[in-house]
Parts: C-alpha cells; sequence; structure tokens
C-alpha cells in the first residue's frame, strides 16, 4: 500500500543530483562532514524506496502526531481581509504543537537506520528543539539542542520542555546569540562527533540533502493541504501562504501546489522593525547570492561577504539565510515574497486570537498578516489557505509584554503614564 | 605579478631537504590591529616559521573554536577589511621574502569576486589559499583562476576522508595537503590525535604520483608535538596557540614577543631538537 503521509517528491528531479536547485544549493562542507553528509543521503535514498521505512514513519505521523492536520476556515478573521475565505491549514495541532515534528520523526528513523545513538539539533523559537527533544525521548537517542542565548531567554518555556523531555540545551553565546550562531555551534559539535552523532537539522536549508529531505518529510502538509481545499471550496485556492525564516513550513505548504501554476505561492519574511531600518530578517527581500551554512542561496551579508546580524521579534523566523528550493522559486518566477513587520504580525497573532479563539505562533503570525494584505488585494472571491505552522503558548511572555497584558509593576507604571498624560491634557 | 606558489614548494622542498619538517603558523589579519597583526606575522617568521597562513576572519568562523574566534571577533570589530588582509600579505611578504598564504572561508571570495580576489592576492605576492569549506567538487572556478595567477591551492582532508576522495583531493590541490590531525575544530589540544599519522600515510599514498607535501594541523600546540608530527608529516601548522599567546599577553607587544618566542620554539621542534 502506498504511504499515506510520508510523500517525498514523485518528480524527484529538483534538485539535481549535486543537490542544486537551479543556481542554489549544494554541498559547501568541510572535508570532515563529507563522509557523514553523503551517508545521510545515501541512506535517506535508501529509506525514501523502503516501504518499511514509510509504514513506520506514516504509523508515527498518524498515531503520535495526530495526522493528518485539520483545516479551519476561519470567516471572523477573513472579515478584516477583504472578505476573501481563508483557510489554516492546523500545524498548530501537531503533537509538540508544530509542524516541526513531521521532519523529527523521519529523520529519527533514519537516525535510528544508520545505527548512530546520539543527536544534535539547532533550534530559534524552540520548536525544533522541543520536537528533537520529544523524537529522541521516544528512541531512546541522547539529545543535545544549541539554542542563541537570547533565544533561550525570549523562548523560556521551550528550554524548560526540552529539559523536561530529557535533552541538554546548551546556551550559544557567540555572534548575534540567535538561530545562526546555534547553527554554527551545532556544526562544530558534529564535527568533532560524527562517528556517533546525526545532526538532525531542522529547515530546508544545509547542505545537500538536507533541503530535499526536509522538504519531503514536510510536503505532506500541502499534499494534505490541496485535498481538503478541494473537498471543502470545491477548488484550488488563488494562493498558499507561509512563513519563511529557513523555509520548512513553507516549501511545505508550497510544494505541492507548484505544478498547480494558478495557484500563487506567497512566503512571508520578517521585516522586523521595517527592512528600511536595516533591523530585519527579510533575506529574499535585501539579501544577495552567498554562501551560509553549506549551500549557496539568498544571505544578508555586506559586500565582503560577511554574514550581517539578522532582526526580528521572531526567533524562529530571526535568521540571515534561506533554503536554496525558496532562492529558486523566487527568481524562477514561482514564488512570491514579501516582508512583514514585527507590529503588523502582532496585530495579525491578536486579531486571530480574537476573532477565532486561536493563538498562532508569532512566526506563524507573519503568514498571518500576509493573508491580511493579499486578502484585500483578491477581494471578496479570493480563497486562501495559510500554513498555521505553530502554536503561540511559548509566545505569551513577548506578546503579554508587547500588548502590557501583565498585571505587574511594568503595568501600574504604563496606567499611571495614561493618567499623567490626561492630567497633562486637561491642563492645557 | 604572478603568486607565490613556486617560492611555496621551494620552501616545503628546502625543509625536506634539510631533512625536517617545515613550520607554518596561522594568524588572523587585523588581530589586534592591522598593523599589529603584521609584527606578529613578522615575529613569528623572525623567530623560525617557514610559512604562515594569514587568516581572512568571518563572521561565522564555523571550523574555527573559541580562541580564533575570539580573535576574529576582536579584528572584525576593529572594522578589517579584504583590502587590509592583502596589506598584510603584501607587507609581510615584502619584509621577509617567504611564502604568505590566505585563509578563509568561502563566502568572502565568493561575494567579493573570484577574478578579483586571486589577482589582488597575486599581486600582494601571496603564495596561494587555504579553504576548508570549500569542497574539491564545488572548486573548479577557483582553481581555475588560481593556476592563472600562479597560487596554491591548499584543501584540507580529515580522519573521515575515504581513500577516494583523498585520491581527488590530492589531484587538484597545489603546494601541500592540510590534514587535520583529529575531528573536530581548531584549538590547542593535549595530544595529537592518533589518526595523523594514519592520514598523512593514506594521503602520500594516494597522492603517490603528485610528491604533494602533508602538512598536519588542528591541536598542535607546543615543541613536544611538533617533534612527534615531525616524524612523519612535511609541515606541522600551528595556529591557536599563537593566538592564545596574544591573547594572553598583557600588551600588544609582549603579545609579539610571545609569537617569536613560541615560534622559536616550534622550530626547535619541527628539527626534533625539542
Amino acid at each position: 500500500m502506498p504511504s499515506e503521509f510520508f510523500i517525498p517528491d514523485p518528480e524527484g528531479q529538483i534538485p539535481s543530483a549535486e543537490g542544486y536547485f537551479g543556481a542554489f544549493g549544494g554541498k559547501f562542507i568541510p572535508e570532515a562532514l563529507v563522509a557523514a553528509v553523503d551517508e545521510v543521503a545515501v541512506e535517506y535514498d535508501k529509506a525514501k524506496h523502503d516501504p518499511e521505512f514509510a509504514r513506520e514513519l506514516d504509523d508515527l505521523l498518524v498515531h503520535y502526531t495526530g495526522r493528518p492536520s485539520s483545516l479551519t476556515e476561519v470567516p471572523r478573521f477573513a472579515a478584516e481581509a477583504g472578505g476573501a475565505r481563508i483557510f489554516l491549514k492546523r500545524e498548530d495541532l501537531n503533537h509538540t504543537g508544530s509542524h516541526k515534528i513531521n521532519n523529527v520523526l523521519g529523520q529519527a528513523l533514519l537516525t535510528r537506520r544508520m545505527g548512530k545513538t546520539r543527536v544534535i539539533a539547532e533550534t530559534g523559537a524552540g520548536q525544533h528543539g522541543v520536537a528533537t527533544a520529544t523524537a529522541c525521548a521516544l528512541f531512546g537517542l541522547e539529545c543535545t539542542i544549541y539554542m542563541g542565548e537570547i533565544d533561550t531567554q525570549r523562548q523560556a518555556l521551550n528550554v524548560a520542555r526540552m529539559r523536561m523531555l530529557g535533552a541538554e540545551v546548551i546556551a550559544v553565546k557567540s555572534g548575534s546569540r540567535t538561530l545562526k550562531d546555534a547553527i554554527n555551534e551545532a556544526f562544530r559539535d558534529w564535527v568533532a562527533n560524527v562517528d556517533h552523532t546525526h545532526y538532525l537539522f531542522g529547515t530546508v536549508a544545509g547542505p545537500h540533502p538536507f533541503p530535499a529531505m526536509v522538504r519531503d518529510f514536510h510536503r505532506v502538509i500541502g499534499v494534505e493541504a490541496r485535498r481538503q481545499l478541494l473537498e471543502r471550496a470545491g477548488r484550488l485556492p488563488d494562493a498558499a501562504i507561509a512563513c519563511v525564516g529557513g523555509g520548512s513550513n513553507a516549501i511545505g505548504l508550497f510544494h505541492a501546489f507548484i505544478p498547480d501554476t494558478a495557484v500563487r505561492l506567497i512566503g512571508c519574511e520578517p521585516a522586523g522593525h521595517g527592512v528600511e531600518t536595516g533591523e530585519h530578517a527579510a533575506t529574499l527581500t535585501a539579501g544577495e547570492p552567498g554562501i551560509l551554512h553549506g549551500s549557496r542561496s539568498y544571505v544578508l551579508q555586506d559586500e565582503e561577504g560577511q554574514i550581517t546580524e539578522p532582526y526580528s521579534i521572531s526567533a524562529g523566523l530571526d535568521y540571515p539565510g534561506i533554503g536554496p528550493e525558496h532562492s529558486y522559486l523566487k527568481d524562477s518566477g514561482r514564488g512570491e515574497y514579501r516582508a512583514v513587520t514585527d507590529d503588523a504580525a502582532m496585530q495579525a497573532l491578536r486579531l486571530l486570537s480574537r476573532t477565532e479563539g486561536i493563538i498562532p505562533a508569532i512566526e506563524s503570525a507573519h503568514a498571518l498578516a500576509g493573508a491580511l494584505e493579499v486578502g484585500r488585494e483578491l477581494g471578496k472571491d479570493g480563497l486562501i489557505v495559510v500554513n498555521l505552522s505553530g502554536r503561540g503558548d511559548k509566545d505569551m511572555d513577548t506578546a503579554a509584554r508587547y500588548f502590557d497584558l501583565y498585571d505587574t509593576d511594568a503595568q501600574v507604571a504604563a496606567d499611571q503614564d495614561a493618567d499623567t498624560a490626561e492630567i497633562e491634557g486637561d491642563a492645557k | 605579478m604572478s603568486g607565490n606558489i613556486q617560492l611555496l614548494s621551494d620552501t616545503l622542498a628546502g625543509a625536506r631537504a634539510e631533512g625536517r619538517a617545515a613550520l607554518i603558523a596561522y594568524l588572523p589579519a587585523g588581530f589586534p590591529t592591522v598593523d599589529g597583526g603584521i609584527e606578529a606575522i613578522k615575529a613569528a617568521f623572525d623567530g623560525g616559521a617557514d610559512v604562515v597562513e594569514v587568516g581572512l576572519p568571518h563572521s561565522d568562523p564555523v571550523l574555527d573554536g573559541p580562541v580564533i574566534q575570539t580573535a576574529d571577533d576582536i579584528a572584525l570589530r576593529g572594522g578589517v577589511k579584504i583590502a587590509d588582509v592583502m596589506r598584510t600579505v603584501k607587507e609581510t611578504y615584502e619584509a621577509t621574502g617567504k611564502p604568505v598564504l590566505v585563509m578563509t572561508y568561502w563566502n568572502p571570495i565568493d561575494r567579493y569576486g573570484v577574478e578579483r580576489f586571486t589577482a589582488e592576492l597575486a599581486e600582494a605576492g601571496g603564495a596561494g589559499c587555504i579553504l576548508p569549506d570549500l569542497p574539491v567538487q564545488e572548486s573548479a572556478l577557483w582553481r581555475e583562476h588560481a593556476e592563472k595567477h600562479a597560487l596554491a591551492t591548499v584543501f584540507v582532508v580529515a580522519p573521515s576522508s575515504k581513500d577516494a576522495r583523498l585520491g581527488e583531493i590530492t589531484a587538484a590541490g597545489s603546494g601541500f595537503v592540510y590534514a587535520a590531525s583529529l575531528m573536530g575544530v581548531t584549538g590547542t589540544r593535549e595530544s595529537v590525535g592518533a589518526q595523523a599519522q594514519d592520514l598523512v600515510e593514506r594521503t602520500r599514498a594516494a597522492g603517490a604520483g603528485t610528491d604533494l607535501p602533508v602538512c598536519v594541523g588542528l591541536g598542535v600546540s607546543n615543541a613536544a608535538q611538533a617533534a612527534e608530527v615531525a616524524g612523519f608529516a612535511d609541515g606541522v601548522i600551528v595556529g591557536s596557540a599563537f593566538v592564545k599567546r596574544m591573547l594572553d599577553a598583557p600588551d600588544d607587544k609582549a603579545g609579539v614577543e610571545g609569537v617569536r618566542a613560541l615560534a622559536g620554539e616550534l622550530a626547535k621542534g619541527v628539527r626534533r631538537q625539542a
């Protein structure tokens, strides 16, 4: 029986054997990692064609993750988007609370097939770290998670979750102390421990075969969404929208729609304080082609190839690179990428919470903000699917500070400021 | 002006003729300042280094441990540019007449332009480049320009490298082969990896037709280790230990003297006089 949930790219022509999506991708890695990365490619290729692997993974995706994930129509939210119909692909309802588990379970099975006993991973928002720690608990693998020090602070809940699951969490203090630096440190660990350690990479970047393999594990998102939309709305959407950091949830949603040329594929990048301020992580909007973390893709860098420090309110999107397949989709014109500011994302987060009772992750809120824009552009006849890649529990501290939701001294101080303003207003 | 690949090959052959290993020192450009870095490299040569690798500081030095990361941070905060790296090569080569290479991650060259980088490096008197994250399969464009400008292409091999790859790398590389003594990032170690000798022997066997020298780096920090490696390799590469001398020194002048002293100790080591 063909696999229902593990659905690798049936064409299999992109990327090339060397891992190129057009001009992007490849394998820019130190010699010490060549044997290990080649082993991953060989083992993944074997697994992809092994019905037993698909059966095991399907079983986990159904009974552990909870696939298929729901498709939820959000009419009260959509009323703010010009009346277009909007459906959310509910990856937030997966076990562990995001899409990340799709890839992690696949690579955890692969780790076992390779006979490796230890897993390392990077994490930004902590969702990939939590999913990895979860799979390691399930499979009895030793687990070390690298996380930028700034991210361990803004996503403290996920640090506690990872430790509860038995993982070691290492706060990375180098560079910008965010996702990029966590990846650097994970590579350093991998070079030293590659004989018994698998680097369970969390996004569709990195050296070949990671961009293609991670995409294949997430491809189920778009395959399900496409089928569910045809059932529910009777037609394909006008636009499929997702947030883009490294790009894994976006490629997962987009990929099954690539042959449907009438479906616009729209990625929402983090504009932070605004692309014009320089404080952003909008790699495809403002970057140039270069090499970061093992592949050629768009990169935020200066004119001498030094990587510039990114910024986003969202830890999961705070990354100066992007998966090579997104660079290919951008340059070929098949994908559209727009930048969404912190403020627009936070407003969308609150709007979805209050109109639909769904609190999204700040990452996913970037896609929701994009959907509000695109919905207004499309008008009442529009049909949009948005990947709700993760739930917002982990972001409540950030959101509470942003919207002043705490009954604390900060709130009292804010109230006093307001009173003072009123008094001053009266005096005028 | 042509690059100095021949000078590099002659220098390594000269050491071999003396029945000893060559001493290759690594120091980042711009650390602690551009002029301070130049003084440190001159001191390394003065103390007995045969070859120097000038590091091009990078924002994301994935293959470097904490010591070189710290030096790179200091250099980048000081505003070091590729032009400063070229000036470092030029002034140290002109002052000593000895081979000076650049060691860099690939992205700065990719961004700067391969032709522009190789032309400027040759003009500065550089002998070549060590490119630790450019695998041989992705290196065709670089090698075309490096050959045009008479610059060496030094590839890194690792204990995990299979014999077939060692064959491809020795066939494509020039100047010498950089054999990583262990699986890991740069930094000083208590002992040199036991795999180093095996790797050197396998690399020599794979490159038997090329007679490319095989030099060992990663983890070598003192004269005793240098002497041990000199027993089986054509060259001994030392980086973090030099940088650490400078980081630990009370002032820049003392740092430069520390580099000179360490080079002297290591020079005895490679002659197995330690």
